[in-house]
């Protein structure tokens, strides 16, 4: 009985030591031992072995309440020796064996990261650091909450401005303070030592400031009218707003490349939120409407070979959009039959044949085929023309604004309702007298047309578009970006869409791995958290009624959210 | 009596365009006489051994979603972990020149290898992603299955660079047979008889064995086959690993066709092996062998036939929209597939 848990801390440890190696052997040592977090201390390629350690020492620690400290120091360092122990075994197989020739990232750079560039002699630094790094995951579980709060938000703080260095370095390139404040938190590629500790003590203060005060600020919100909270509601939005009106002019180029991209994709999130969030129609064919609206775009206004009329931007925009609405009410109807699963294979048909007809022979003539539509001009108001992404930022803003506008109207009428209804269940909507036709070809044509309208303004930005642009996997991207979001959640669209899109683009040696990262956290998401990260109200409060009624109360009611997809 | 609305009539159009078309193109292509008969025979033939690994892979989709209700999107990367994995056996062996000594023993050793790693990372899957999804909304699983499906590409992709490889190949398998009069290149009839047989077995052990009747128990009704002392979860971990060591085995016969394996291989064989389940009635062992063949013997007498004949340029290229319209159309019509009448029968 006793010796259960020095067990499991140890399967814990060879379970962790196995991510470990995962990590290693798909590259991300490798590629991440360039980017140092804190220079000269630790780089991201070796915290993610690290992490791992402390992982399996938090893990591992537990399994036996009440136990000693002691105990529990001593069952993480043994999780985190196991971590140690497998990453050197890798170390040593990798150095007697040429694993190269299979797993191409077995480098000698990776090999060297792991064993603190000493090699197999090493080893015995690895199991020390491994087993104390796992003590100390361990002794995070021994912390009053009160401490251990402020400290895992002070250690998040520090590592996530490591890692958006870059970023923030561009930021603060400037004269004045803005550089004054560079050189006292940055070395070159990283945080100095310095620069860390003053984060960390930053944040630490300002996390336990607020644990002690922020129950007096709640209070005072709360005893204020409800008017004069409308007030501030309203003037922080309005600041917020501000705020991001000024990104291009102070964030520089690459910033706002990066915020139209993410713009881009909330417009489609938004506009697939409506048919997969508020109708529940699984559509994974939604790529083809970009498609549309972007080609439309491009023939109307293109300047070269295959652009017909030559149109302006404002003028080929409606027409794109509602070239995109007819092509959604088209597709829509003869897959209006078809139910759950079954309707996201039609659609993902649907988005497939779309993008091999655009890339065929036969259609070249017309379309471009792979060579695509160039020539694309600028849009221009005036003598403004949104040139590059500075403008092009403003351009997406405003969508996204017109957008979400039209998706809260849609979602507070009466179509908004009935297509809730339809979502939570088909069969009794249509017997309360919803016209299931209508209903879901005008969610279609909805989604459709925001869609198109995303195209439309991706054809501007590129100035020119290739098929390739079409791939299911910006149908998926979108679908997934509702999904961490949290479905039917217009917050949720852009939370998910700053999260999937944003972090990836701003970490640039992220990009290799993205869709790696984007799969593990689907699969995770799923298992911990598969109402999303910013879920709609309705859905929120389903979840939370049912935390109250228990388990099975829960259970009932994460059956009786998803529904829609149930046939 | 149905009222007729436009919904119906839009359909109806839809029937009669698609049906014009392919007999247009029909009548276009025979009239045109170009190619002579045995360019035909070529065509069935490599499309039947094409359809015969599409029908392999599609008996996991079957299986799993017979069980499950569960449409298994990472199938089509078990497929390539299997063909993948495969890879680096036939490349020593190539390298060592083992392959063409003993090429029967040398491709049964990459086979088993094959099968035995796609039912590996199948049974894995199933632990880590699917089982603890069990009791959620449909969604759910399906969402996970994507994301496993992203995370074994790129898994396969950091581990082994993102390049083609290119498959070895066995001094046995170059060139054709004459069986009947008809050549047949070696390949292809490899893959015919090697997966007409591993279909057979399958069949045998689902229709025949204990196991194979409690996992038809279970996917008939779960409660009543637990009720009657069944193992539910054991009939769900082998229907995995069946259909995935099936995959594996696809992934081999696709690997000695195609010669050449990448970490990207599995999306679109997956995709039209779940149209082929689909074609033939999901959850229906035959259905699916029968929509593999259907399906593949579609696609490649079909670019030919129907479009050629309408004057369409380089009709190859647009294969897969025959193989996605097909889908499509089954979807409308008939969503019960060829085979299927059971799942009509449980919906309602």
């Amino acid at each position: 009985m006793r010796r259960q848990p020095w067990i499991a801390a140890a399967q814990k440890g060879l379970i962790w030591g196995g991510v470990a190696v995962f990590l290693a052997l798909v590259g991300m040592v490798e590629t991440f031992a360039g980017r140092q977090i804190v220079v000269g201390v630790i780089s991201l390629g070796l915290a993610l072995p690290v992490l791992t350690a402390v992982v399996a020492g938090y893990q591992g620690a537990q399994g036996h309440p009440g136990g000693a400290p002691g105990a529990f120091l001593a069952r993480g360092a043994l999780g985190g020796a196991a971590v140690g122990t497998v990453v050197s075994g890798l170390v040593v197989l990798g150095t007697f064996v040429n694993m190269r020739s299979m797993f191409v990232s077995a480098s000698p750079t990776m090999f060297e990261t792991l064993s603190f560039g000493r090699g197999v002699s090493g080893i015995p630094l690895v199991l020390l650091g491994a087993a104390a790094v796992g003590a100390v995951g361990a002794a995070a579980s021994l912390l009053s909450p009160g401490v251990r709060r402020p400290l895992v938000t002070a250690l998040a703080w520090t590592l996530g401005i490591g890692l958006f260095q870059e970023l923030l370095q561009i930021l603060l390139h400037a004269e004045g303070t803005r550089t004054a404040v560079r050189e006292l938190l940055f070395v070159e590629d990283g945080l100095s030592m310095r620069g860390a500790t003053i984060v960390f003590a930053l944040a630490w203060g300002a996390t336990a400031g607020w644990a002690r005060r922020g129950g007096a600020v709640r209070q005072w919100h709360g005893r204020l009218s409800a008017p004069r909270q409308r007030v501030l509601r309203l003037s922080s939005l309005g600041a917020a707003v501000a705020l991001l009106l000024l990104v291009p002019l102070g964030g520089g180029l690459f910033l706002s490349q990066v915020l139209v991209l993410v713009g881009l994709f909330a417009l489609l999130g938004l506009g697939l939120n409506i048919v997969v969030g508020f109708a529940g129609l699984l559509d994974l064919g939604y790529v083809a409407f970009f498609a549309i609206g972007a080609y439309t775009v491009g023939l109307l206004t293109s300047v070269g070979e295959h652009g017909i009329i030559g149109l302006s931007f404002w003028a080929a925009v409606p027409v794109a959009v509602a070239v995109s609405l007819v092509a959604g009410v088209l597709l829509g109807v003869p897959v209006l039959g078809i139910r759950g699963d079954y309707l996201a294979i039609a659609t993902l048909g649907f988005g497939e044949i779309i993008r091999i007809l655009v890339l065929s022979d036969f259609l070249r003539p017309w379309l471009g085929g792979s060579q695509g539509v160039l020539g694309i001009p600028k849009p221009m108001i005036g003598g403004f023309e949104f040139r590059g992404p500075e403008q092009l930022f403003y351009l997406t803003l405003a969508s996204c604004a017109l957008v979400i506008f039209i998706a809260m109207r849609l979602r507070d009428s009466r179509l908004g309702r009935a297509w809730m209804a339809v979502r939570e269940d088909e069969d009794v909507a249509e017997a309360m007298g919803i016209n299931l036709v209508n209903v879901k070809l005008m969610a279609f044509a909805m989604g459709a047309a925001f869609g198109g309208l995303s195209g439309a303004i991706f054809a501007v930005m590129l100035g020119s578009i290739f098929p390739h642009s079409f791939q299911l996997l910006i149908s998926i991207n979108v679908l997934a970006l509702i999904i961490v979001g949290g479905m039917g959640s217009m917050p949720g669209v852009i939370v998910g869409s700053l999260f999937l899109v944003g972090m990836p683009e701003l970490l640039r040696e992220f990009a290799e791995y993205r869709f790696l990262i984007y799969g593990a956290s689907l699969v995770l998401m799923m298992q911990l958290r598969p109402e999303g990260l910013w879920p709609a109200a309705a859905l929120r409060r389903e979840l939370h009624a049912a935390e109250e009624m228990g388990p099975s109360g829960r259970a009932e009611a994460a059956a009786g959210s998803g529904r829609p997809l149930e046939e | 009596m149905r009222r007729f609305s436009v919904v119906d009539l839009y359909l109806w159009a839809f029937r009669i365009v698609v049906l014009m078309v392919v007999v247009w193109g029909m009548i276009g292509t025979i009239m045109a006489r170009r190619y002579p008969g045995d360019v035909w025979i070529d065509f069935v033939v490599f499309g039947m051994s094409q359809g015969s690994i599409y029908a392999l892979i599609a008996l996991g989709y079957t299986m799993v979603y017979g069980i499950l209700r569960m449409i298994n999107f990472a199938h089509g990367e078990v497929f390539m972990s299997g063909a993948y994995t495969g890879y680096f056996v036939a490349a020593a062996f190539g390298r060592s020149g083992y392959l063409d000594r003993n090429p029967v023993v040398s491709l049964l050793v990459v086979l088993a290898v094959a099968m035995i790693t796609s039912t590996a990372i199948a049974l894995l899957l199933e632990r880590v992603a699917y089982r603890p999804l069990r009791r959620s909304p449909r969604l759910v699983p399906l969402i996970a299955a994507i994301g496993a499906s992203f995370f074994l590409q790129y898994t396969f992709r950091g581990f082994f660079g993102s390049g083609f490889q290119a498959y070895p190949e066995a001094q046995m398998l170059k060139g054709t047979w004459v069986i009947a009069g008809i050549g047949i290149l070696r390949t292809q009839a490899v893959v015919l008889v090697a997966s007409v047989l591993m279909m057979l077995g399958l069949y045998a052990f689902v229709m025949r064995t204990k196991t194979g009747t409690a996992m038809r128990a279970v996917s008939e009704d779960r409660e009543a086959a637990a009720l009657m002392g069944i193992d539910v979860d054991r009939a769900i971990v082998i229907a995995f690993a069946v259909g995935a060591s099936m995959a594996g085995a696809a992934g081999f016969l696709y690997a000695i066709v195609f010669k050449q394996v990448h970490f990207f291989m599995g999306f679109v064989p997956g995709i039209k092996a779940f149209t082929a389940a689909v074609l033939g009635g999901i959850g229906n062992i035959p259905g699916a062998m029968l929509g593999g063949l259907f399906l593949g013997l579609f696609e490649s007498v079909g670019p030919i036939l129907f479009l050629e004949g309408l004057g369409i340029v380089a009709p190859y290229q647009l294969k897969d929209v025959i193989a996605f319209t097909m889908l499509v159309m089954v979807l409308i019509f008939r969503p019960s597939g060829i085979m299927g009448e059971r799942l009509v029968a449980k919906k309602a």
